[in-house]
């Protein structure tokens, strides 16, 4: 009915809270692309060699590529020379030693955004790595991780630091050549974080990333690597902000897991860049390729995700299951408001014997958002009796926006078990006006419709994330339908 | 006695089409009438239009509750004024608990009229002593809201609901539809359970054997959007017997 409409349309006009920016003196390259700006880069982070080496090959060959056109998103071209490919606040020629020397004013904006960087901060029992635009600029409880031979840094860190592990590992997963924007990241990569956690090591506390981006015109690209080695577990969460902006801003991160025989990682990632606009102006274009690699046998890699922000978000978290049963996850919790357009999903690879995949995608579809889940899940001949579960559901708020849903299932061994599941649904007048005649007016109640819709993929969360991801839902749809 | 609710010359439509043509029904505190009457008399429409259903659109009269103009308010006022109405189809809500929809009900409630919120230990011990009243299985109440229920499972929800909220005025609508006669007699009781000198209720069915049960103080039959006769139960038993017929002739 006309009158619920207008009721969720108020509901989903809700202004993003994490629009500033912070005033820090900044150090920033030219606009532009070349071989020069990579050697640039790479000089900035004083990189052997090797790197620069890795990084030039990997742009030589982006030269060759063209941008995607396959997704079901549209946006105007993107000019690549017309962006800033580095920029990181100001410090004292040595990097800051300890959170005291780290610029106040950074403290600030990290506490405005209710992530404390002060070890005894508000998520105490979660290490953080903070980074700012290009560079990461604090990084906690590392001396106690490293106590037990976990390494939790920045990746211009672990390159000086640990190089041999970063030169085995890099590219492993995802190739410089992989895709567009995963080679452009490749060759221009500033910084992001490394795990390692050795041979039979729990990591005892949750370890988190938290991005920002600050500067104007300046594309964001981290890289990030985490390596469980045999029968090493991880939990780690990654979070993402941006001000608001009226120009878009592009973010091409690469992350790449690896676990060992009976080692497990999961990865978590809450993303809230700056959507945009009520209009669909600004916003962060997110293109972001992540992938895991199940080396070794029973090992497990799962991927959980709730996308509620970015004008633009493409990824697809992908698991490689090449050990004999091992186990690969994706759940995944994709928000479109106002214009903001996702082509989201995950590829499971089933390479060894008895792998099994479970895929749970939950789409919400608001105000003139597009959502498209892309999933694919591959049976080679090698992965005697592989099983993957997929369920993928979508939920409409009005009737302007829409959702898609392309699975590719290819399966070469005839032993797979396969199940797929997938609905579509709208938030019905009934369930409004049943939660409206029990008292709960309708703001609250498409909170509680949209979070129980989700509930299957935020009960994968870290609990102290989780309660955050369902208010972010509830902030993301305030104002959302037309 | 001041009315609890004074229906007066109710006309409503829905789709461009009038379906209600003038009710007049008032109720004083404690009463239970119950409202009978053929199918596609505009029984549930006169409960949707009461609770506040936007896709019906009221075009002439007016509704007093407790002295204010019930009409106005947004259906979520009206059940923090305490109006409640137990549904003919409960809706289900995948994924959201009965238990934690409940506690959100009822602590809106409790916040329109200036009360604490109930914690959720205070409201566990509520419900299960609500629970008991009409015998809900327990289990129940922790699963989504009404989400794998059976027909009957779904109406004793309805009334679990209204013992939690403890409404001053409750609209069953077809609550005994789809029940059994074990289920319909366990509902009935806590429906009898909940009759105070204070809470007036509008049972609206189809059958005169709910009335059996809970049994009412006037009885109003609804034959086209107007209430063409209202009396004691004995009219009730009468429509038994006899049918509609006999009124819609008259009527026309």
């Amino acid at each position: 009915m006309s009158t619920t409409t207008d009721k969720l349309k108020e509901f989903v006009d809700k202004d993003y809270a994490y629009g500033f920016v912070t005033d820090i003196e900044q150090d920033t390259i030219p606009k532009g692309l070349d071989e020069n700006t990579v050697r640039i880069i790479s000089a900035k982070k004083e990189e052997p060699e090797w790197l620069l080496e890795w990084r030039l090959k990997a742009f030589r060959h982006w030269l060759t590529m063209t941008e995607p056109t396959w997704p079901n998103i549209h946006y105007p071209p993107i000019d690549y020379q017309d962006l800033r490919y580095y920029s990181a606040p100001k410090q004292d020629k040595d990097k800051p030693k300890s959170l005291d020397e780290v610029d106040p004013e950074l403290l600030r904006t990290y506490e405005k955004l209710g992530i404390s960087l002060e070890e005894q901060g508000r998520l105490a029992g979660v290490a953080v790595d903070a980074v700012f635009d290009s560079v990461s600029v604090a990084t906690t409880f590392k001396d106690k991780l490293s106590e037990i031979g976990i390494i939790f840094c920045s990746f211009s860190e672990a390159v000086k630091e640990h190089p041999d592990l970063v030169r085995q590992y890099l590219g492993t997963v995802v190739p410089y050549s992989d895709n567009f924007f995963a080679t452009l990241n490749s060759a221009v990569f500033s910084d992001g974080s490394f795990v390692y956690v050795p041979k039979g090591v729990r990591c005892p506390m949750e370890l988190s990333t938290y991005f920002r981006i600050n500067a104007s015109d300046t594309g964001q690209f981290e890289r990030t690597l985490i390596i469980a080695d045999e029968g090493a577990y991880v939990s780690y969460l990654e979070g993402c902000t941006a001000p608001m902006r009226d120009e878009n801003q592009l973010h091409a991160a690469v992350v790449e897991l690896v676990t060992l025989d009976h080692a497990e990682i999961k990865y978590a990632t809450v993303q809230n860049w700056y959507p945009g606009d009520k209009d669909g102006k600004g916003g962060i274009y997110n293109f972001v390729t992540k992938r895991g690699k199940c080396a070794g046998v029973k090992s497990k890699i799962s991927w959980t995700q709730v996308e509620t922000g970015s004008a633009i978000t493409w990824k697809y978290p992908s698991c490689l299951l090449l050990g004999d049963d091992s186990i690969g996850e994706f759940y995944s919790v994709a928000l479109t408001n106002n214009y903001q357009q996702a082509d989201t999903g995950t590829k499971m690879i089933h390479v060894g014997k008895n792998t099994r995949s479970t895929i749970i995608s939950k789409g919400i579809s608001a105000g003139h958002g597009q959502n498209t889940y892309r999933g694919q899940v591959k049976i080679l001949k090698s992965a005697e009796g592989a099983r993957n579960y997929s369920q993928c559901d979508s939920l409409l708020l009005g009737d302007k926006c829409g959702a898609h849903t392309f699975p590719y299932i290819e399966v070469k061994n005839p032993t797979a078990q396969m199940e797929h599941e997938a609905t579509t649904s709208k938030i019905g007048e009934d369930q409004l006006f049943y939660c409206n005649q029990r008292g709960i007016d309708t703001e609250n109640a498409i909170s509680m419709i949209v979070n129980g819709f989700a509930k299957q993929v935020l009960r994968n969360l870290p609990m102290e994330f989780a309660v955050e991801a369902q208010k972010l839902l509830g902030v993301s749809l305030e104002g959302s339908v037309g | 006695m001041t009315a609890l609710i004074e229906i007066r010359n109710l006309h409503a439509k829905a789709k461009g089409l009038e379906i209600l043509h003038g009710i007049d029904l008032t109720i004083q505190p404690g009463e239970v009438h119950a409202i009978m009457g053929p199918n596609g008399s505009g029984k549930s429409t006169l409960s949707q239009v009461l609770a506040g259903r936007d896709s019906f659109e009221v075009t002439e009269g007016e509704v007093i509750y407790k002295g204010k103009d019930l009409l106005s308010m947004a259906p979520e006022k009206r059940a923090c004024e305490g109006v409640f109405l137990a549904f003919q189809y409960p809706v289900e809500i995948p994924g959201v608990n009965n238990t934690y929809f409940l506690k959100a009900a009822l602590n809106s409630v409790r916040k329109y009229r200036g009360e604490e919120e109930l914690d959720a230990m205070d409201f566990l011990k509520l419900v299960r002593e609500k629970v008991k009243l009409i015998e809900l299985d327990e289990e129940l109440i922790n699963r989504p809201v009404n989400e794998g229920f059976s027909g009957g499972e779904k109406k004793r929800n309805e009334i679990f609901q209204m013992a939690v909220l403890e409404p001053t005025f409750a609209i069953l609508d077809e609550t005994d539809s789809g029940l059994d006669i074990d289920a319909l007699q366990i509902v009935a009781a806590g429906v009898n359970a909940l009759r105070t000198k204070e809470r007036s209720m509008l049972v609206i069915t189809h059958y005169q054997r709910l009335l059996n049960h809970i049994v009412p103080d006037f009885v109003h039959v609804l034959v086209d959007g107007r209430i063409v006769r209202s009396g004691g139960t004995e009219l009730a038993l009468k429509l038994e017997e006899e049918g509609y017929g006999w009124l819609e002739t008259k009527v026309s």
